[in-house]
């Protein structure tokens, strides 16, 4: 089983427990409803939010730019990775609406327990952002939180569900909606040219040609 | 450029209906029709064209544009015959007008001498039910210079020591090598090892009204925007459209073959668009629905006259599934290669084709090193296992090895094993209320191991070639197929085969099977080719036979 198959087969897993190739060839006309909303959203200045409340996406963005932070190129922010989840909670995603909830919940009191004063996970300074999510992480990697184990697209997982769709919305291709003018893949180092030409990169450029080994050419 | 069409009547009786549209379907059609026969191509899915195709990765690979789709066609898998199959997507296959060769990589080996009389050589394998082909390369090989010509692959003759025989070279030079085939030829010439410069069903040449690749790098799962990929849908449907004697019809799900009180069949019922059924009327009838739906549909034609399953009177149908062996190791290096740019394939090797039998293994495979990873599948799978989850350290590494990472692909032979299988799902029932597709599989435990020294062998390529880090993961049995082989094998003795070297079934004279399911030994690892050349061939048989009046009544 070769050819297509291994990034076929590595995109099929690319869940790692958050859903299931079959779940998601079920659910996936409305993932694409939930990219396209996300790229008109990303486009407006006023996006509109269809599941999450103003305060909510405000979180969840916070808590996405956690996963793929902005530095000196682009993040989760940037890519309008927020909208892309709204639209998917409204869609194709909807059973995880429950999956958020709890998770902000969590978010508000871990943050409170570890940070009493500071009124959100949002209003946070950057390193403790960073505290609060890395507890948020090390709960998800308990081996008794369970969510390694559950039937896939029903993992209660927040940091696990966060994460694919953060990086569903960083790296869509835009077509598709999310990954903003090409901001995820720009950041990644990918030319976001629709063809190109050879040479492609450092070791192919001063290529001079294929040569037989040892001017070899008998038969084996 | 308007495409003359001819449309029949289902209640026409046309000369051939030819159940898919893929790598064999669409040649039978093209060399069928142009032979002055009426054809009816059935295909399951939609008729997609160039203008359909996209580089959004999410609606290729998750709303399976251009693949089945499980949620109507749900599969089941089971390890072995003792376990009650569960629902998995244990199988995935091209479903448009030109099936898998739609999406596929395009890597087009020719299989080797060896592949056909390896059991002559070697002998019984414990727990293999391993045979030689009643065909040789021999046969074969004017029709793999066929495709080469006529469908369209890119190479040089010659480049590698281990090549069988050739009649012709190339009909085009091979694509822009790549970083990944500049390192894996380096990393292979220290070794000893013998990279060449990789045979591609990818056009480097304008060539019959065809673009060149544009080195987009969406190959890998998706349809070629220009057509330069040579799939069935960019070279033989065109033709057999253009003879005025072909109709491509698609979204036809067909659900039987049916016969009549002489075991002859008389045409294949199918379902429509919108559910409807019709019974396609046909002198003989083809299945190219590929390795597993060639035998379902075959047991789904059971009948008082065939308890079995259509041309079952073997017990072969859906037996000795093979879906080829393989292994992966990653590595990155200090430059960049933007191996996201061009096919995924620049470089193979075939050194270890025919393993020594020293080694304890049998079989063998070849390597080539790619990178067919999309930015999303790289961010959630083609990173180093110890690479962080999140946060800066998870972006800078994305950043850092998106355009450094090279894979070395192992490919290799599986040997068949009559309970590895294809069957009906006696629980699960389609969207049409048909029994579900079951595959049961466990790898031999050869296969297991001759993938983990290939395993090693790749690693030890990446240290050669300069790799600054390298990982992998052990070999793991397989569930999950896309090359769908062996599933009717070919023979000349009617009571360990479905089809004889003519690809017509033993049983049913006007029945014919032409893809996967045909294939006696699996190659090592890249069968579409192989697959094209059997459909030419068996073209000229039937067309033989037909012109003898051997299958009308």
């Amino acid at each position: 089983m070769k050819s297509f198959d291994s990034a076929r087969r590595d995109f099929l897993q690319l869940l790692g427990g958050t859903a299931s190739a079959a779940w998601l060839t079920a659910n996936w006309p409305a993932l694409v409803s939930a990219a396209e909303h996300a790229h008109q959203a990303a486009k407006s200045d006023h996006p509109a939010l269809e599941v999450f409340t103003a305060e909510q996406a405000r979180e969840v963005e916070a808590l996405a730019a956690c996963i793929i932070p902005s530095d000196e190129t682009a993040g989760a922010r940037e890519a309008g990775v927020v909208y892309f989840i709204d639209r998917a909670l409204k869609t194709f995603f909807s059973e995880a609406v429950p999956v958020y909830q709890k998770g902000l919940e969590d978010v508000q009191k871990t943050t409170a327990e570890l940070f009493p004063g500071v009124p959100r996970f949002s209003a946070a300074t950057e390193e403790q952002r960073l505290k609060i999510f890395s507890h948020i992480v090390q709960e998800s990697e308990r081996p008794e939180s369970g969510a390694r184990r559950l039937a896939p697209g029903a993992s209660p997982d927040f940091f696990q569900t966060l994460r694919v769709h953060t990086i569903f919305g960083f790296l869509v291709d835009p077509e598709g909606g999310g990954n903003r003018d090409f901001v995820g893949w720009k950041a990644i180092g990918r030319d976001p040219s629709h063809s190109f030409a050879a040479p492609f990169g450092f070791y192919d450029k001063d290529y001079p040609g294929w040569q037989p080994v040892s001017g070899e050419t008998e038969k084996k | 450029m308007s495409r003359p069409m001819v449309t029949y009547k289902p209640s026409d009786e046309v000369d051939f209906v030819i159940v898919g549209s893929g790598a064999a379907g669409g040649v039978l059609a093209k060399e069928l029709s142009t032979n002055g026969f009426r054809v009816v191509v059935l295909e399951q899915g939609e008729y997609l064209r160039e203008k359909d195709f996209t580089h959004d990765e999410t609606k290729i690979f998750l709303q399976s544009l251009l693949t089945n789709k499980v949620n109507a066609h749900p599969i089941t898998f089971r390890k072995s015959a003792d376990e009650t199959a569960r629902k998995q997507q244990a199988v995935l296959y091209g479903s448009c007008v030109g099936g898998s060769s739609v999406h596929f990589t395009a890597n087009y080996w020719r299989f080797h001498e060896i592949d056909f009389k390896e059991h002559s050589k070697v002998g019984d394998i414990p727990g293999a039910n391993f045979a030689d082909w009643p065909i040789s390369y021999a046969d074969l090989e004017p029709y793999y210079t066929k495709v080469e010509w006529e469908v369209g692959v890119s190479g040089l003759a010659g480049s590698s020591p281990f090549d069988p025989p050739r009649s012709k070279p190339y009909p085009m030079p091979p694509l822009p090598v790549k970083g990944n085939g500049v390192l894996f030829e380096q990393g292979c010439r220290k070794l000893g090892y013998h990279a060449y410069p990789a045979p591609m069903a990818i056009l480097s040449k304008p060539r019959a009204g065809r673009a060149a690749c544009m080195n987009c790098g969406f190959c890998l799962g998706f349809g070629c925007e220009v057509g330069a990929k040579s799939t069935s849908l960019s070279s033989v449907i065109p033709m057999a459209e253009k003879t005025g004697r072909c109709e491509i019809r698609p979204n036809c799900y067909v659900s039987r073959i049916e016969t009549d009180k002489n075991g002859r069949a008389v045409g294949a019922v199918y379902f429509d668009a919108q559910r409807n059924t019709h019974l396609q009327k046909a002198k003989a009838v083809i299945l190219a629905a590929n390795g597993a739906e060639t035998p379902r549909l075959l047991l789904l034609s059971a009948s008082n006259q065939f308890p079995a399953g259509l041309a079952n009177s073997s017990g072969y149908v859906g037996k000795n599934f093979m879906p080829n062996s393989s292994a992966l190791a990653y590595g990155t290096f200090d430059e960049q290669l933007n191996d996201y740019k061009g096919p995924a394939v620049s470089r193979i090797m075939h050194d270890f084709y025919e393993l020594d039998p020293k080694l304890g293994l049998y079989g063998g495979g070849g390597l080539d090193a790619r990178f067919d990873f999309t930015p999303i599948s790289f961010a959630l799978n083609g990173l180093a296992p110890d690479t962080p989850k999140w946060g800066a350290g998870f972006k800078q590494a994305l950043a850092h090895n998106f355009t450094r990472t090279l894979q070395i692909f192992c490919h290799g032979s599986s040997l068949p094993v009559e309970s590895n299988s294809f069957s009906l799902d006696p629980d699960v029932k389609d969207a049409w209320g048909l029994p579900a597709l079951r595959m049961t599989f466990r790898d031999h435990p050869n296969d297991l191991k001759m993938m983990e020294w290939m395993r090693a062998r790749a690693m030890e390529i990446l240290d050669a070639a300069g790799a600054k880090t390298k990982w992998s993961f052990p070999v793991q049995e397989q569930q999950f197929a896309v090359h769908l082989l062996g599933t009717c094998r070919m023979g000349n003795d009617p009571k360990k085969s479905v089809i004889n070297a003519d690809h017509r079934t033993h049983d049913v004279k006007n029945l014919f099977l032409c893809d996967g399911s045909s294939l006696v030994t699996s190659g090592r690892g890249q069968p579409t080719m192989t697959i094209q050349a059997l459909a030419y061939r068996a073209a000229d048989r039937i067309t033989a036979l037909a012109k003898r009046g051997e299958i009308s009544a």
